[in-house]
């Protein structure tokens, strides 16, 4: 069996008084999209987080490919990363934002380079080339000088996937990526990721939307006030969810 | 039938009686001024491109223009230590703020001209270990009054402009940050190319009014003797008593600063408004 591309024991977060996760057990494997779905205030986007270090666990401990979050370890000490350090494993995971977060001044392929040339310092010519061909993979190779106002949201979250792509991410993480959209551009999008998917990109989506989560997720979970309350295969947890919360929660968005 | 009505517009007459009043007065102010015979305009005209004044127009727009642009990388670069995670940093640069903003300008023009060199008797700029002195003087050479009137201006500027930039930067939305550390961005990286952009068009109207309100205040220099346009005016006024005229004078060259930095500060905000069109959308909602 091959290591696990995302690990979690008993991980915690609290804001101040406020717990947002209690205790999540998890695990992904390298090549599989896991969606987690739940309530909201679940602690769904909070664990999202915490995977690339926007937010940093209280206590417990996360895995990313056999590394811990934060941390580097010599013999038996772990080091606290120093912030070029946790840049540098960030560079690594791919993240898609509800609220897409493209940048407002740059062009769409500006905003796909940017990483690529300043981070990974690839040739602008190279990092250009790879830019037009995501763009084009994501259906908008025609606007690739356009700025992102002048774009639909499915279009601009569309940028957004491609952007993170550009990283040649070995994970990929999507918080609520379709949550901001008009209803008749949802799909746009999540025929993107169906296709990543299909690619065999390690994938995390909180999502709600459950269609996706029954036809392109290989592992649901399910969870509920800041733990993980129910996991399994999509189409057995749909079909006959054990635990009541799930059952609930089931019933009032299917 | 004739059914053509005419509309007739409200009159508004107070707008009349008002505006009559105020020709009248400013007619009443230039004839007494003109009659007392202090204000002479051929004595206006003789001055105003005079080799000594055009010196000091030269001196004046040579000072703000170097403070300004100092204080505007010391704003950037204090805006940036009072927002760090940094405790050292942050509290070094609201102490600075605390201390330029909370004295006149003009006290801290006497206190670099007059107060420093007696304080500190030389400057010397020693390597250490090797012994190798790059520069040694004499703080009273050092110190001249365009040495002073620049380090009190752009320092003073500096914690304006902090302000300014601190807002600017507190303007952009946090998803950004969120959307550059996630790249894999350093902290330093996503300063420079992802906030400090974006905040541009919170800081440039701002910038403007601080470099207009700076073309003026360098008038203050003219009391440690720096020879900017007032101080030239009243060495020249003290010699031959044509006060008014030479104040004319300095205020029709501030006026033409002011005005040409009011067109330049118009076609940066056209400039940098541009950017920014997603981020005029979100503030909207």
């Amino acid at each position: 069996m091959t290591a696990p591309m995302v690990q979690a024991e008993r991980v915690r977060k609290s804001f101040g008084r406020v717990e947002a996760l209690r205790g999540v057990d998890l695990t992904v494997q390298p090549g599989e999209v896991t969606v987690i779905i739940g309530p909201s205030g679940s602690g769904k986007s909070t664990f999202l987080r915490c995977i690339n270090h926007l937010e940093q666990i209280s206590s417990g401990r996360l895995w990313v490919d056999g590394e811990l979050v934060g941390y580097r370890q010599e013999g038996d000490r772990l080091h606290e990363l120093r912030e070029r350090e946790v840049a540098g494993r960030r560079a690594a995971i791919g993240m898609v934002f509800q609220r897409f977060n493209l940048f407002p001044h740059m062009t769409v392929l500006q905003n796909v380079t940017e990483a690529p040339v300043r981070v990974k310092r690839i040739p602008a010519g190279r990092a250009r080339a790879t830019a037009s061909a995501l763009l084009e993979r994501v259906g908008l190779a025609g606007k690739v000088d356009s700025y992102p106002a002048e774009l639909s949201g499915g279009q601009q979250q569309r940028v957004a996937i491609a952007r993170a792509l550009a990283m040649e991410p070995k994970l990929m993480l999507f918080d609520e990526p379709t949550s901001a959209l008009d209803p008749e551009l949802v799909g746009e999008v999540l025929a993107v990721m169906r296709d990543l998917a299909a690619d065999g990109m390690t994938m995390i989506v909180v999502t709600h939307e459950m269609g996706f989560a029954r036809e392109v997720g290989h592992h649901l979970v399910f969870m509920d006030e800041g733990a993980v309350v129910e996991e399994g295969p999509p189409r057995q947890v749909f079909a006959e969810p054990h635990e009541p919360r799930t059952r609930a929660f089931l019933s009032k968005v299917l | 039938m004739d059914t053509a009505v005419r509309a007739i517009p409200v009159r508004h007459w107070g707008r009349w009686v008002s505006g009559g009043a105020v020709v009248l007065l400013v007619a009443w102010l230039v004839w007494s001024a003109a009659r007392s015979g202090f204000v002479d305009a051929a004595q206006v005209r003789h001055y105003l491109f005079s080799p000594l004044i055009l010196q000091g127009l030269r001196a004046t727009v040579i000072l703000a223009v170097l403070s300004q642009a100092t204080g505007i990388v010391l704003g950037v670069a204090f805006a940036v230590m009072r927002l760090s995670k940094n405790a050292v940093a942050s509290w070094v640069a609201g102490a600075y703020i605390w201390f330029f903003r909370g004295t006149p300008v003009l006290v801290q023009l006497f206190f670099w001209y007059n107060g420093v060199p007696s304080v500190w008797k030389s400057i010397d700029v020693t390597l250490p270990f090797i012994h190798t002195t790059l520069y040694s003087a004499r703080m009273v050479d050092f110190m001249t009054p365009f040495m002073a009137a620049f380090l009190g201006l752009a320092l003073n500027e500096g914690a304006y402009m902090a302000e300014i930039v601190r807002a600017g930067i507190l303007s952009v939305d946090p998803g950004q940050v969120e959307a550059a550390q996630a790249l894999g961005m350093t902290p330093l990286l996503t300063m420079r190319r992802i906030v400090l952009p974006q905040a541009m068009r919170v800081i440039v109207p701002p910038t403007g009014n601080e470099f207009i309100s700076m073309l003026k205040t360098t008038s203050l220099a003219s009391a440690i003797t720096y020879g900017e346009l007032l101080r030239r005016s009243s060495d020249i006024y003290s010699t031959n008593l044509q006060v008014v005229p030479l104040l004319v004078v300095a205020s029709l060259w501030y006026l033409v600063l002011t005005t040409v930095a009011s067109g330049g500060q118009y076609l940066l905000e056209r400039r940098f408004g541009r950017a920014g069109s997603s981020v005029r959308r979100r503030r909207r909602v």
